[in-house]
């Protein structure tokens, strides 16, 4: 592949930034390059390649480069693209719903539940449905937390509830009334064929049923978790791949006070 | 094999010795108790299969007549055979007059054990015959291809459809694994009952039914005769019905078996006593089958920290071993378990990792030692993934771990690709080729990091299996100690489904089966 080693190619197109038409950038801006990798089930030569060369144009990469294949079956085939995105995007346009609070350290949290809220939060949660992954939730709770944030059951003045993997929603909603929980956490780590949507749908509608949906401050979390996906089902936060325990605390605890719960 | 971490011997025998005082322990209880699932796996080890109008398998169907009749203490075998000796019927018969309530087996008049036994034991003979023939078979299959030195390697297929299932292992066995095993769906640990028949819907999974095992191992014993390697096949006898999905796979030539009582308590909350009983009899049928166990110590490491509480790793795989022995398993069918788990951001730990790899190695010689890939740091950038699950090869190459479970580097973004797949297959076979006889040239330096952080661990393990054997096992998992996850003895899934054996009770297969390998 010696002739692609170095970009020799005379950029004819404006190589200056305009944020109101971005797209991918390789080493010149403007110059759209996009890597992409897929299989094809068809077996491994020039037609297949050729096929390959054509769904990444309907992709939108123009110049498409198959850089690599190589059959993973009679039958299918994998193959590593390079091509140049025609499409751009208006980043000046595009508004994103992020949870707004101020993220604070656990020594932050803790002072400011003393001082704005004076008791402990009692945080209930749970990887609900039949999700039976913890590392979600574990993560978020446990001591020792994750990558060196450590978990709210650390937090002086949290008290907080792990109850583990496959927890129906019903008991995950039953315990927060046991324990007089302030916030009830819900884990989903499965979204094979949405069902984590699914899930979590019921479980608002369970809180809404049982009239309890403003009793509780509602968050979510896993890694295909967005918060607007969390908005959108009617949670007050959605926490996904990257955030932390300080995260989800500082949300919890400014959303009671913003909301006067005592 | 010569020892490059000069472990302490003393300690090992310390260690082991604990382990075996718990154990002990443990099977005290174990013999005086049967459960549901215990039972329900005679039924089908019986020829009990097939479901009813609404679905429910008649093994439960016969295991819920004799809870409801209150006489569930007095074993399948025995209240089956009697109905068996009165009306001359097979135990599939048995099982349909009860399904359609047409016979109370609290009733029928009571035979004696010798009358029972005369009518039970040609069924138990003529499936320990069918046993010991799909032990032949997987012989046969490795004395014509041989069986390969060095790591397997390890898939996972998990498409929710065992047709789909089929054409992902074939492609994987084409690429070079030598083990399939297909996930379970998610939730199934925690059904007392086994579905039936083929299965296409499933969540992250695919259910384990004796069906689905049936077709997958067709499609593997084919695509390895065309690959001329015999590709082994895995599932999880594991959850609620351990002993059943044992008795399927003995029935159907399943090869591997996750099978770890102490993961289903810590991870599925599945109740401790219900479920230590269950793995003996399911580790007896295993262990007669001639699977490889792999036990679940990973787990640990996901919930816990990999450097930290490295020692109870290693505790809970001497643990594993005594309940194994109980078993009357061979040391070369359990694949004790351990993972690559440790923080990328800590320095030396490639040096710790080493460590306890090799240690486990010299500690169980003969054990295939199960190795699991990066989990819990992968964080969805699949370039360093894949060097991540490079470094985890290594380490196996090096220390001669057996049951290579392939790290993929789309690792917490979805289940595998099929191209992820050949990568992960790829990546390995690069590293085992390349580095093949790379451990045997190294040593390690007295005294150097490797040396002493393997003998540290050790030390720790032989505290900690000291205070376990003071607490038992049932305390010490209440205590937290293992994965920093707390169950009470009494909590969890399943406690109802346990009875202590009345005075009528025997289970015939194992007084065949334990100990023994089938057709020996």
């Amino acid at each position: 592949m010696s002739s692609g080693l170095y970009n020799t190619h005379k950029a004819d197109f404006d190589t200056t930034l305009d944020l109101t038409r971005i797209k991918p950038y390789g080493d010149t801006m403007n110059d759209g390059k996009v890597q992409t990798s897929f299989t094809l089930p068809v077996c491994d030569d020039a037609r297949g390649e050729e096929a390959a060369r054509q769904i990444a144009k309907k992709m939108g990469l123009e110049e498409p480069n198959v850089a690599f294949h190589q059959a993973l079956d009679k039958d299918f085939t994998f193959y590593v693209v390079y091509g140049s995105c025609v499409h751009t995007v208006n980043y000046e346009d595009i508004h994103v719903m992020t949870v707004e609070s101020e993220v604070m350290s656990m020594e932050e949290t803790n002072e400011y539940i003393q001082k704005h809220i004076g008791r402990k939060v009692v945080i209930v949660g749970a990887s609900t449905g039949t999700d039976a992954h913890t590392v979600g939730i574990d993560a978020i709770m446990n001591r020792k937390g994750f990558a060196g944030h450590y978990g709210l059951e650390r937090y002086d003045m949290i008290e907080a509830y792990n109850l583990g993997s496959q927890v129906p929603n019903e008991e995950l909603i039953r315990k927060g009334l046991e324990l007089n929980a302030d916030v009830l956490l819900v884990s989903q780590t499965v979204t094979q064929k949405d069902v984590h949507i699914q899930n979590m749908t019921e479980f608002i509608e369970l809180l809404e049923a049982e009239g309890l949906r403003d009793r509780f401050i509602v968050i979510c979390g896993g890694a295909r978790v967005s918060h607007e996906l969390a908005k959108e089902l009617g949670f007050d936060a959605g926490f996904g791949a990257g955030t932390y325990a300080d995260d989800v605390a500082s949300f919890a605890v400014t959303e009671m006070v913003k909301r006067g719960m005592k | 094999m010569e020892s490059k971490l000069h472990l302490n011997l003393d300690l090992v025998a310390k260690a082991r010795a604990s382990a075996a005082k718990v154990a002990d322990d443990v099977q005290e209880f174990i013999d005086v108790h049967t459960t549901v699932t215990v039972e329900r796996a005679i039924c089908r080890l019986l020829g009990i299969d097939n479901v009813n109008d609404v679905d429910v398998p008649l093994p439960n169907v016969v295991v819920d007549h004799l809870q409801e009749k209150g006489i569930l203490s007095g074993g399948a075998a025995f209240y089956v055979g009697n109905a068996m000796a009165e009306y001359q019927l097979t135990p599939q018969q048995v099982a349909e007059r009860i399904s359609a309530g047409e016979l109370d087996l609290s009733k029928v008049p009571v035979h004696s054990e010798k009358e029972i036994r005369d009518v039970i034991m040609p069924v138990v003979h003529a499936t320990l015959s069918r046993i010991d023939r799909n032990v032949g078979a997987r012989d046969q299959f490795l004395n014509e291809f041989g069986d390969k030195s060095g790591p397997y390697l390890y898939i996972i297929v998990a498409t929710g459809n065992i047709y789909e299932d089929i054409i992902q292992a074939k492609a994987g066995a084409r690429q070079g694994a030598d083990i399939i095993a297909v996930i379970r769906t998610t939730g199934q640990s925690l059904l007392d009952y086994v579905p039936y028949g083929a299965t296409t819907e499933g969540f992250g999974g695919t259910y384990a039914t004796q069906e689905n095992f049936r077709l997958m191992r067709a499609a593997l014993d084919e695509v390895g005769k065309e690959q001329k390697r015999y590709i082994r096949l895995c599932n999880y006898c594991s959850g609620l019905c351990m002993p059943e999905i044992a008795a399927m796979g003995a029935l159907e030539r399943l090869d591997v078996m996750l099978n770890d009582a102490l993961y289903g308590i810590l991870f599925r909350d599945i109740n401790m006593q219900r479920t230590i009983i269950d793995q003996y009899f399911s580790r007896v049928i295993n262990g007669y089958a001639g699977v490889i166990i792999n036990t679940g110590e990973d787990n640990y490491l996901t919930t816990d920290d990999a450097i930290e509480s490295a020692h109870t790793v290693l505790a809970s795989q001497f643990l594993n071993e005594a309940f194994a022995l109980r078993a009357g398993m061979r040391e070369e069918q359990m694949g004790l378990g351990h993972a690559f788990e440790m923080d990328p951001a800590i320095e030396n730990t490639f040096l710790y990792e080493l460590a306890q790899a090799q240690m486990a190695r010299e500690i169980f010689p003969k054990a295939p030692l199960k190795y699991m890939p990066p989990t819990k740091f992968m964080t969805g950038n699949i370039f360093r993934g894949h060097i991540q699950d490079a470094l985890f090869n290594m380490v196996a190459i090096l220390t001669g771990q057996r049951l290579q479970l392939l790290g993929m580097m789309t690792e917490a973004i979805h289940t595998p690709f099929m191209s992820d797949r050949a990568l992960a297959i790829e990546n390995a076979q690069y590293i085992f080729r390349t580095m093949k006889d790379l451990g045997a040239e190294l040593t390690y330096k007295e005294g150097g990091i490797i040396q002493t952080r393997a003998n540290e661990v050790l030390t720790k393990a032989t505290a900690l299996l000291a205070e376990i054997e003071e607490l038992g096992l049932f305390t010490t998992i209440e205590r937290g100690i293992f994965a920093d996850v707390k169950r009470p003895k009494d909590g969890g899934k399943g406690l109802a489904g346990v009875v202590i054996k009345g005075s009528e009770y025997f289970n015939p297969f194992i007084e065949l089966m334990k100990g023994k390998v089938a057709g020996q």
